[in-house]
């Protein structure tokens, strides 16, 4: 099985920062026959979905990349790693960035055949944030007014004996409808990102059809309004999407059909690539990255790209043994970033040399000083600290491959360092993850962060202000908190990624926790497709697929 | 025969008890939180584990939920899964495919092992003797991920011959490799076992008989030596059903079928019991019945054996 289940809840729809004109293997031009195009049909690979597909409700790629296809958001993320661009959004305007009117564009459809109104968009966010809907991705809808009257926590935790109160409301009053085209959304505080994160698959529309039954059948047929529609769904088998004729918007399908045949072994799906019985494989199995088999395998067909996602380990900072932030800084200047992504990862993956991916928009390179390999420095601040006493853990969830990475660093503090590390595998990443959420860590962990959507906020909001919602370790520190409300509550992107980058200056400091490499990713693709691109996290992008 | 079997069939009723409770608890005893992993890093709303802790009553003692489940069970209710599909339709349509990869299997193993056995039987010690010996060894020695990863690869990637994975019609061509693959190691097995046996039995005084009296070779081996020496044989392949079926998970995934073992597999991963529960059960169905046709076919065989 596939760990990699979205991460950390990916986005995306159709685009791509590493724009990857891959391998045209025809050489002479860059794009394939229109007519082999018009009625061509792809095979790709995929997971099964966990969930019905209903887009606030799924958090694992095998159904989020289904999603991104079938349904079209308000904004896309480019081509050319810049700011998000409008798609079925005609405008999205504000002044204070805490009111925002939205205009959509007219007359656009569902793939039943109804009008993709203003009040789409509404009803489905409210469903969403109902709590007793128990959608995975309410949070999402946090920054708008109301969301606390309709989403109550349970208030001793889900183990204790009370049950969450009712919610007030069944809508958040931060959405107004204005007519057909216009509605309005009012935050309860400014948020200069939530442009950007309109991208996300938690904010799309629902047709009438979804609230006309349950979200169960609703999701086994799925109606959404992108470029391509679900024509049916075998469970664990396949699921046939075919051209939405009827698209309006700019990503227009090239092909027709589509077909995502389901497997549960890389391995099995890479043979079928390379037998010419599967035409897109989104990451070839581990045991062909080895010496660079898959290169030899498919030749000018094998794409290499980068994705926003950072491999990271962290500190427990509410263990007393981690709160010398010296100690800290120590630990991560003795890894040899380099070295591992050289000899462990054969080069598929960078050396993390900043704490947001280098691919975010307002993301700094380099600014990660902690980053460095600094032996010298490190045994001077180690002693400072008052060295180390006892073992160092640094556990991983066993049942990915990250024990070769893991090890490799626990060696090298080790060596540099003299500390007694070693590399500990918890069996699953269900254990594992239980442990960190009960901040019952006594060592170092394993951590991962891919991006929400492309803005560096989502690389320091969750992850290092006091209270973040994936800020495992408890790190807190007053001055990161103010300068990252300021930044957020900038009045533009420019001025909030400045204020961010200021507070980015004090986490570097602080060391929290020490980003290691920056992800790859290594696909493949069949004599048959002459072009495709891949999107921001590295899905293809069915719309630019050519034949 | 009547009683012997109306017995052997209540006999099931506390064996189908105890080893779904046994699974039931051990599912139930491995350790984590079924949510921990399912909404990724970010971990999943508490609204959301609220609602599936009330929906599947993860909350209540074991005792509660197994009473509960065996009470659905009767009704024919195997349960959902967290993503809200019928536990039934998944038996329904992984099942069929592994029940038809295990035939494969088993008719591969019957043919070929028998085959084997009986002609190195008849001549012990000779070139073709050898050759099976050897052979063999070689199969039992392999695990089977090489065995079958290495077949793929030359049969389905660098000749062509055949496609590597199996398609959703499951055709029989297409199960022929991945059958030799998860037969390969009970092959072997029942060569060697049919080979001790009738050369055991070649030697017996009713063979002798059988000659002497002036029967042609193909009838005294045909009817009088095979007959007697297929017991231990048929108890190798009647068994083997079942754990080929059981044991199909690596095999399934290799060959990319949708079968029980990917299934199981997945509901341990996610820690969705009800699934595990409900796919072993069927399972433990057929280790029983195949185990109780073993024994009638003894008798057919044997005419000294009679239930009473």
């Amino acid at each position: 099985m596939r760990v990699s289940k979205r991460a950390s809840g990916a986005l995306a729809v159709g685009a791509a920062f590493a724009l990857i004109a891959s391998g045209c293997s025809s050489g002479n031009d860059d794009g394939g026959d229109a007519s082999a195009s018009k009625d061509g049909a792809i095979v790709i690979d995929g997971t099964q979905p966990e969930n019905p597909l209903v887009p606030a409700n799924t958090t694992e790629t095998g159904g989020g990349k289904i999603i991104d296809w079938v349904w079209s958001g308000l904004v896309e993320y480019p081509n050319n790693g810049g700011a998000p661009q409008n798609l079925l959004a005609e405008s999205i305007e504000t002044s204070d960035s805490k009111v925002f009117k939205i205009k959509i564009k007219q007359n656009t459809k569902f793939h039943d055949g109804t009008t993709v109104k203003a009040e789409s968009f509404v009803k489905a966010w409210n469903w969403a944030a109902y709590g007793p809907n128990g959608a995975q991705n309410a949070s999402f809808f946090s920054d708008i007014q109301g969301f606390e009257d309709t989403y109550t926590e349970d208030p001793d935790g889900p183990d204790g004996p009370k049950k969450a109160a009712e919610p007030k409301a069944k809508e958040m009053s931060g959405l107004k409808v204005i007519d057909d085209w216009n509605f309005e959304v009012t935050l309860s505080s400014p948020t200069a990102v939530f442009p950007t994160k309109l991208g996300y698959s938690a904010f799309m529309p629902l047709p009438d059809a979804f609230f006309a039954t349950t979200p169960a059948e609703f999701g086994k047929k799925p109606i959404g309004n992108g470029p391509v529609k679900l024509v049916s769904w075998q469970d664990d088998v396949e699921l046939k999407l075919t051209r939405f004729d009827d698209y309006s918007l700019r990503d227009k399908m090239k092909i027709k059909d589509v077909t995502v045949k389901i497997y549960q072994d890389d391995t099995a799906a890479y043979n079928d690539l390379l037998a010419g019985n599967l035409d897109f494989q989104q990451q070839v199995p581990v045991s062909s990255l080895a010496g660079d088999k898959w290169k030899t395998d498919l030749g000018e067909r094998a794409i290499q790209t980068t994705i926003p996602s950072n491999g990271i380990i962290a500190f427990p900072i509410y263990d007393k043994r981690f709160q010398n932030k010296d100690l800290r800084r120590a630990i991560s200047l003795s890894i040899n970033r380099q070295e591992v992504t050289d000899k462990i990862f054969f080069g598929n993956r960078k050396p993390a040399d900043s704490w947001a991916n280098p691919l975010t928009p307002g993301a700094t390179p380099g600014d990660c000083t902690a980053c460095k390999f600094d032996p010298t420095e490190a045994k001077r601040l180690l002693q400072q600290a008052g060295g180390f006493q006892g073992k160092l853990t640094l556990s991983y969830n066993a049942d990915a491959s990250h024990k070769e990475w893991m090890e490799a660093v626990a060696q090298q503090i080790k060596t540099n360092l003299g500390i007694d590390a070693v590399a500990v595998g918890v069996p699953t990443f269900a254990v594992f993850r239980a442990n960190i959420n009960a901040y019952k860590m006594t060592g170092l962990y394993r951590a991962g962060w891919q991006q929400d959507y492309p803005d560096v906020e989502n690389w320091i909001n969750p992850l290092y202000v006091t209270g973040g919602s994936s800020n495992d370790g408890k790190y807190s520190n007053p001055q990161v908190d103010a300068l990252a409300k300021e930044a957020s509550a900038a009045p533009s992107l420019e001025e909030a990624h400045k204020k961010f980058a200021e507070a980015v200056k004090i986490i570097d400091q602080d060391v929290p926790a020490m980003p290691i490499y920056f992800s790859g990713e290594q696909s493949g693709h069949s004599e048959k497709i002459k072009k495709l691109e891949l999107s921001n996290v590295g899905e293809l992008d069915i719309t630019s697929v050519e034949l | 025969m009547g009683r012997y079997l109306l017995r052997r069939l209540l006999q099931l009723v506390p064996v189908f008890i105890g080893t779904t409770f046994l699974i039931y608890w051990l599912v139930w005893s491995v350790p984590g939180d079924p949510f921990a992993g399912k909404c990724g890093d970010r971990g999943c709303p508490p609204n959301y584990r609220a609602m599936m802790t009330e929906k599947y009553h993860l909350d209540d003692s074991i005792w509660v939920q197994y009473a509960s489940y065996m009470k659905n069970l009767f009704q024919g209710d195997f349960g959902i899964t967290f993503g809200g599909r019928e536990i039934s339709d998944i038996i329904a349509t992984s099942y069929p495919n592994t029940l038809k990869l295990a035939v494969v299997a088993l008719a591969i193993e019957a043919i070929i092992g028998l085959g084997a056995g009986v002609l190195t039987g008849l001549r012990r010690n000779g070139f073709l003797d050898n050759l099976v010996l050897i052979s063999t060894l070689f199969l039992i020695a392999l695990p089977v991920f090489v065995i079958g990863f290495v077949l793929q690869w030359l049969l389905g990637v660098k000749w062509g011959i055949v496609n590597p994975t199996v398609s959703n019609e499951m055709r029989f061509s297409e199960l022929i490799v991945p059958g030799f693959v998860l037969g390969s190691a009970s092959m072997a097995y029942i060569a060697r076992v049919a080979r001790t046996s009738i050369a055991e039995n070649r030697r017996a005084d009713y063979v002798r008989t059988a000659i002497a009296k002036g029967l042609p070779m193909r009838r005294v081996v045909g009817v009088h030596l095979l007959r007697n020496s297929l017991i231990p044989v048929v108890t190798l392949l009647g068994t083997d059903l079942g754990a080929l079926m059981g044991g199909a998970i690596v095999t399934e995934g290799i060959f990319g079928i949708n079968g029980i073992g990917r299934q199981v597999l997945r509901a341990i991963v996610t820690k969705e019991s009800a699934t595990v529960v409900g796919i072993v059960v069927v399972l433990v169905l057929v280790y029983l019945v195949m185990n109780l046709l073993v024994d009638l076919l003894y008798a057919a065989l044997d005419p000294r054996i009679r239930y009473e």
